[in-house]
C-alpha cells in the first residue's frame, strides 16, 4: 500500500532524513517523485466533493477521477457516448425504460465491488437531496416520492430507470454522464450518514468511488491529495496526484519552470506567449464548453429592438480580441452552442462591420447613440475585454460605462435582472446541446414568479417559438432530426437574441519536459490524471 | 476596590468593541451586493434549490432577527459553519490560522532583530553614511509595494540561486507526516523530531517572512530613528554626557530605555498588523494562513467565515494592546 513515508522513501535524501539527523536532512529544494505528480491550480473554487452536490469547475474535475458512472461521452467522438461502469444498456421500444448491464470487475477503492444496488443508491439520493445538480436527472421528471420505484436494481448487474415522460435518449444518457451521474458507494456512504444525509456531510470532503484515484485529502484553498485506487484496471503510473492551491499565475509559472510542480493549470495569455521557445515545458489544450459573451438586458429599452441587437453584434471586433487580448486561452464562438457539443454550429457570422452596425443603429432610430452601463469581471482577461468591447460600441455611438466587479457580485446582480449589458461566462451543465439551449433560449414565463431563471429570463429574452423548439428538441428522440432542430435554433438565436456570443475558452496545462498524458476537456470532468507519466 | 473598578472596565470595553465588530461586520456582511447562495448552489440552480439555501442560511428572516440568533451563536462559541469548507469556522480558523502565527512571528522578531538595532545606531550617526543608507533602505520597504518585493524575491531567491524552495508552508512530499500539535509547522516538525520536515518547512517559511519583515523592519527603524532622536535631545543625555558616562551606556542605558514605551506601541500595531493577515504575502506565497482564508471568504460571501476571521483578528488586536498597556507598566514607572 501507498503510504507517504514510502513516497519519501523513494526519493533522494531519504537516507539523510532517517540517519544522519537534523543537519543531514536539508532537503534538496525542487523536484517531485518519478511516482507522483504535482499540479499547481486556483482550487479557491471547491465546495463539495459530493457528486450529489458538486458543481464547480475544480469539484467536478476532481471527481471525475474519483469516481466512475454508467456512461461517458467517447474522449475521440463525444458525439457517441459509451459504457463506463455499463458493458451495454437496452431501450424499450416505447424509449421509456433504460436497462443497464454493469461490469462485474469493476471495484470500489474500498475494495468492494461495483453492483446496481450501488447505481440506483447514488441516482436517487440525487434526487432525495435535491442539491444543485439535481434538476441534471431531476428535469425528467423524478421525485423523491417516485424515484425508488423508477430507479431500481433487478439484479446486482442490472440497473433500470423508467422515464416518467418521453425524453430522447441521447438526451437522458449525456445527463447520466454529468458529474451528478458519479457512482457512489452505498455501504460507505450509509455508514456515515447523519439525520438522514445519505452521506452527504461525509462525501463533501471525503470520497467513496471507483474511479482511478481516491481523496486522501483536501484543505480548502490550500491542496488536494489523491492517491491511486489499488483496484482500478489499468493502473495509473501516477501513484499519487497533488494538487497545490497556487493563487497567482506568476507563482504558478515559476513553480513549472523550477520543477517545483510538474504542471501548471491557470497560466495567462501573456506567460503562455512568454514560454514559447523554452524546450523544458510544452502545452497540451483542449476546447472547453465554457463561452464569454455579452447579455443586453431587453427590461432596457434600446435593446428592446433587434436593430440594436444585431448592430452590437455587427460592431465586436471578436478576432481582434481573441488574437490581442487572448491568443492561446479563448477562440472565436460565435453560437449558443460551443465547439465540440453534439449539434454546433461551426460558423462565425458576426465579424467587425461598423458602418453596417452604423446602419442598423439608425433603422432602429438610434443614430445618434445612447449611454450604458456594462457590468464585467474586474479581473483579467475581462478587464482587456470590457475595454475593447467599449471601444468598438463608442464607433457605433453607445456610449458605455463600464462598472467592474466581484465574479459573485456580477453574477449577483445578473440574477436580480438589474444589468443593462454585462460581459458573462457560461458552460454546460452536461454534455448534450439542452443544456445551453435551455440557457439561452427557454423562457415561457417572464414574469418575477417564473420557475425557470435561466439566462434568457435574466435578460428578458422570451421567444415563444425558441422556447418551444427547446422542449421539442428534449423529446425528439430522432437524432438527425433533433440536430436539426439544435440547427435552426442557433439561426433563429444570431438573428434575435440579446446574446453576443464572442468566445469560447481553450483549456491549456503547461507541463514539464518528460510529463505526459494529462487529459483535458470539454467539460471539466473530461479532465483525466490516469493518463500522466513521467520519465 | 480600585483594581476590580478597572479590570471591570477593562472587560466592559472590551465585550462593547467586540459587539461592534461583530455589528459592524454583520450589517456589511448583509448588504454587500453578492448572493451569498452562489457559493453553495452555484449559478445554474434552479429556484427552488436556491430557496432551500436561503433558509438553510437563515436569510430568509428580518435581519434583526438574523443578528440576535448569530449573537445567541456568538456567545455559546458557535461562529457558524463556512459555506466554502463545510467545515465550522472555529475549526477553520484553527486550521488557518497558526499559519499566520508562525509567518508574523517569525517576521516580526527578525524585523524586531534588526529594525531596532538600525534604528538605534542612526540615530546615534544621524547625517553620516550609515545614516543615509539606513534611511534610504526603510524608505524603500515603505514604498515597494509588498506583492512586487515577494515576486522579485521568489524570482531571484527561487528561480535564479535556488536558495530556497518554491511557495506554499510545505513540500507536497510532507503532506500530512507531521502530526499536528500546534499548528505551526516548524514546531510541530520540532515536536515530531522531523528533521527533514522541519528544514522543508524553515525553507518554505523563510522567504515570505523575510519578506515580511523587511516591510515591518522599515517602520521599525525609522520609527526607532525618530524616538531615539528625540530622546538624544533630552536634558537627561546632556548631564549624562557631562558626568562622563561612555556613549554606549548614555545610547543602550539612558536614551533607548526611554523610547521602550513608544516603540512597544510601535511593535504591538506592527505585530497586530501581520497577524491580521498579510494578505498579499500569503497569495504570493501561497501560505495557507488567515488572510488568505478571509479573502476568498469574503469574495464568496461567506459570512459566517467572515464574521468568525473578522473576530478572531479583533480580539487579537485587543489582546495586544492590553499586552502592550501591560508593557507600559513594566517598562515606564510612571505608568504604575
Amino acid at each position: 500500500m501507498l503510504t507517504r513515508r514510502s513516497l519519501l522513501a523513494t526519493t533522494a535524501g531519504t537516507a539523510a532524513v532517517l540517519g544522519l539527523g537534523p543537519l543531514a536532512a536539508v532537503p534538496a529544494f525542487a523536484k517531485t517523485p518519478k511516482n507522483m505528480a504535482v499540479m499547481a491550480k486556483q482550487i479557491d473554487d471547491m465546495v463539495s466533493l459530493d457528486p450529489a452536490e458538486s458543481y464547480e469547475f475544480t469539484d467536478n474535475e476532481v471527481d471525475a477521477n474519483c469516481y466512475s458512472k454508467l456512461v461517458i461521452p467517447d474522449r475521440k467522438d463525444p458525439s457517441k457516448i459509451v459504457g463506463d461502469l455499463a458493458e451495454r444498456w437496452d431501450v424499450s421500444s416505447d424509449g421509456l425504460t433504460l436497462t443497464f448491464h454493469l461490469k462485474s470487475d469493476v471495484i470500489f477503492a474500498s475494495g468492494n465491488p461495483v453492483t446496481a444496488e450501488d447505481a440506483a443508491f447514488s441516482l436517487q439520493r440525487v434526487i432525495k437531496l435535491n442539491k444543485a445538480p439535481a434538476f441534471v436527472i431531476g428535469q425528467f421528471g423524478f421525485t423523491p416520492d417516485n424515484v425508488d420505484s423508477l430507479i431500481k436494481a433487478t439484479d446486482p448487474q442490472t440497473l433500470v430507470i423508467t422515464l416518467p415522460a418521453l425524453q430522447a435518449t441521447s438526451f437522458v444518457l449525456y445527463c447520466l454522464s454529468a458529474n451528478v451521474g458519479g457512482i457512489v458507494e452505498k455501504a460507505v456512504a450509509m455508514k456515515n450518514a447523519q439525520n438522514g444525509d445519505f452521506g452527504n456531510g461525509w462525501l463533501k470532503t471525503h470520497s467513496a468511488g471507483s474511479g482511478p484515484y481516491s481523496l486522501v485529502s483536501w484543505v480548502a484553498s490550500d491542496h488536494i491529495i489523491l492517491n491511486v485506487n489499488p483496484h482500478f484496471k489499468p493502473q495509473p503510473a501516477m501513484k499519487r496526484i497533488a494538487i497545490r492551491h497556487v493563487a497567482d499565475p506568476s507563482a504558478q509559472l515559476l513553480l513549472v519552470q523550477k520543477g517545483g510542480v510538474d504542471i501548471a493549470r491557470n497560466l495567462t495569455s501573456d506567460q503562455l506567449k512568454s514560454i514559447a521557445g523554452d524546450k523544458a515545458l510544452h502545452l497540451t489544450s483542449a476546447n472547453q464548453a465554457a463561452q464569454m459573451y455579452i447579455a443586453m438586458n431587453e427590461a432596457v429599452p434600446q435593446f428592446a429592438k433587434p436593430e440594436v441587437r444585431q448592430a452590437i453584434k455587427w460592431a465586436i471586433g471578436y478576432q481582434a480580441i481573441a488574437q490581442h487580448i487572448t491568443p492561446n486561452t479563448w477562440n472565436v464562438s460565435q453560437s449558443f452552442l460551443p465547439k465540440g457539443l453534439p449539434g454546433t454550429l461551426d460558423e462565425t457570422p458576426f465579424h467587425k462591420d461598423t458602418a453596417k452596425a452604423k446602419a442598423l443603429m439608425a433603422k432602429a432610430g438610434l443614430a445618434d447613440g445612447f449611454t450604458v452601463t456594462m457590468d464585467y469581471i474586474s479581473h483579467a482577461p475581462y478587464s482587456d475585454i470590457a475595454q475593447a468591447v467599449q471601444a468598438d460600441l463608442a464607433a457605433i455611438g453607445i456610449k458605455v460605462t463600464l462598472v467592474p466587479g466581484e465574479e459573485k457580485q456580477v453574477i449577483t446582480k445578473t440574477r436580480e435582472r438589474a444589468h443593462q449589458l454585462a460581459i458573462l461566462e457560461w458552460f454546460p451543465d452536461y454534455f448534450d446541446p439542452n443544456s445551453n439551449a435551455q440557457a439561452f433560449c427557454f423562457d415561457p414565463d417572464d414574469t418575477n414568479a417564473s420557475k425557470v431563471r435561466v439566462p434568457a429570463w435574466r435578460s428578458h429574452f422570451s421567444d415563444k417559438t425558441l422556447s418551444e423548439d427547446v422542449l421539442a428538441a428534449a423529446k425528439e428522440t430522432d437524432s438527425t432530426k433533433r440536430m436539426a432542430i439544435y440547427a435552426d435554433m442557433q439561426k433563429r438565436a444570431w438573428e434575435i437574441s440579446p446574446f453576443a456570443f464572442m468566445l469560447q475558452k481553450n483549456d491549456v496545462a503547461v507541463l514539464r519536459e518528460g510529463v505526459n498524458g494529462l487529459v483535458l476537456g470539454a467539460l471539466p470532468d473530461f479532465t483525466s490524471y490516469r493518463h500522466i507519466t513521467k520519465s | 476596590m480600585l483594581r476590580l473598578k478597572g479590570i471591570a472596565q477593562t472587560l466592559g470595553s472590551v465585550l462593547v468593541t467586540l459587539f461592534g465588530l461583530a455589528f459592524v461586520t454583520f450589517i456589511i456582511g448583509r448588504v454587500v451586493p453578492i448572493d451569498p447562495t452562489i457559493a453553495i448552489v452555484g449559478d445554474h440552480a434552479p429556484p427552488d434549490v436556491v430557496a432551500a439555501a436561503r433558509k438553510a442560511l437563515g436569510l430568509d428572516r428580518p435581519l434583526p432577527v438574523q443578528f440576535v440568533i448569530y449573537l445567541n451563536h456568538l456567545l455559546h462559541g458557535d461562529l457558524g459553519r463556512s459555506v466554502m469548507t463545510s467545515h465550522p469556522v472555529t475549526q477553520d480558523i484553527a486550521q488557518y490560522f497558526p499559519a499566520t502565527v508562525e509567518l508574523a512571528t517569525t517576521a516580526i522578531l527578525i524585523a524586531m532583530l534588526i529594525g531596532i538595532p538600525l534604528g538605534v545606531l542612526a540615530a546615534a550617526r544621524q547625517g553620516s553614511v550609515f545614516d543615509q543608507i539606513v534611511r534610504v533602505l526603510s524608505l524603500a520597504g515603505q514604498s515597494i509595494p509588498v506583492f512586487v518585493l515577494g515576486l522579485l524575491a521568489i524570482l531571484v531567491f527561487y528561480v535564479k540561486l535556488g536558495w530556497v524552495p518554491g511557495t506554499g508552508q510545505q513540500d507536497v512530499l510532507y503532506d500530512g507526516m507531521v502530526p499536528r500539535v500546534t499548528g505551526m509547522l516548524v514546531v510541530d516538525c520540532i515536536i515530531d523530531g522531523d528533521w527533514g520536515a522541519m528544514w522543508d518547512a524553515l525553507g518554505h517559511l523563510a522567504l515570505p517572512a523575510l519578506v515580511l519583515a523587511y516591510f515591518s523592519l522599515s517602520t521599525i527603524t525609522r520609527m526607532t530613528r525618530a524616538f531615539m532622536l528625540d530622546a538624544l535631545g533630552g536634558e537627561y543625555i546632556v548631564t549624562a554626557r557631562a558626568k562622563g558616562l561612555s556613549a554606549t551606556r548614555i545610547l543602550w542605558r539612558h536614551a533607548f530605555r526611554n523610547i521602550a514605551v513608544p516603540l512597544i506601541t510601535v511593535l504591538a500595531l506592527a505585530y497586530a498588523g501581520l497577524l491580521e493577515g498579510a494578505v498579499l504575502t500569503e497569495v504570493i506565497f501561497s501560505w495557507p494562513g488567515i488572510g488568505q482564508y478571509l479573502t476568498v471568504s469574503l469574495l464568496n460571501a461567506d459570512m459566517n467565515a467572515v464574521l468568525g476571521a473578522t473576530l478572531v483578528i479583533g480580539c487579537v488586536y485587543i489582546g495586544l494592546n492590553m499586552l502592550a498597556d501591560l508593557a507600559y507598566k513594566i517598562f515606564d514607572p510612571r505608568v504604575r
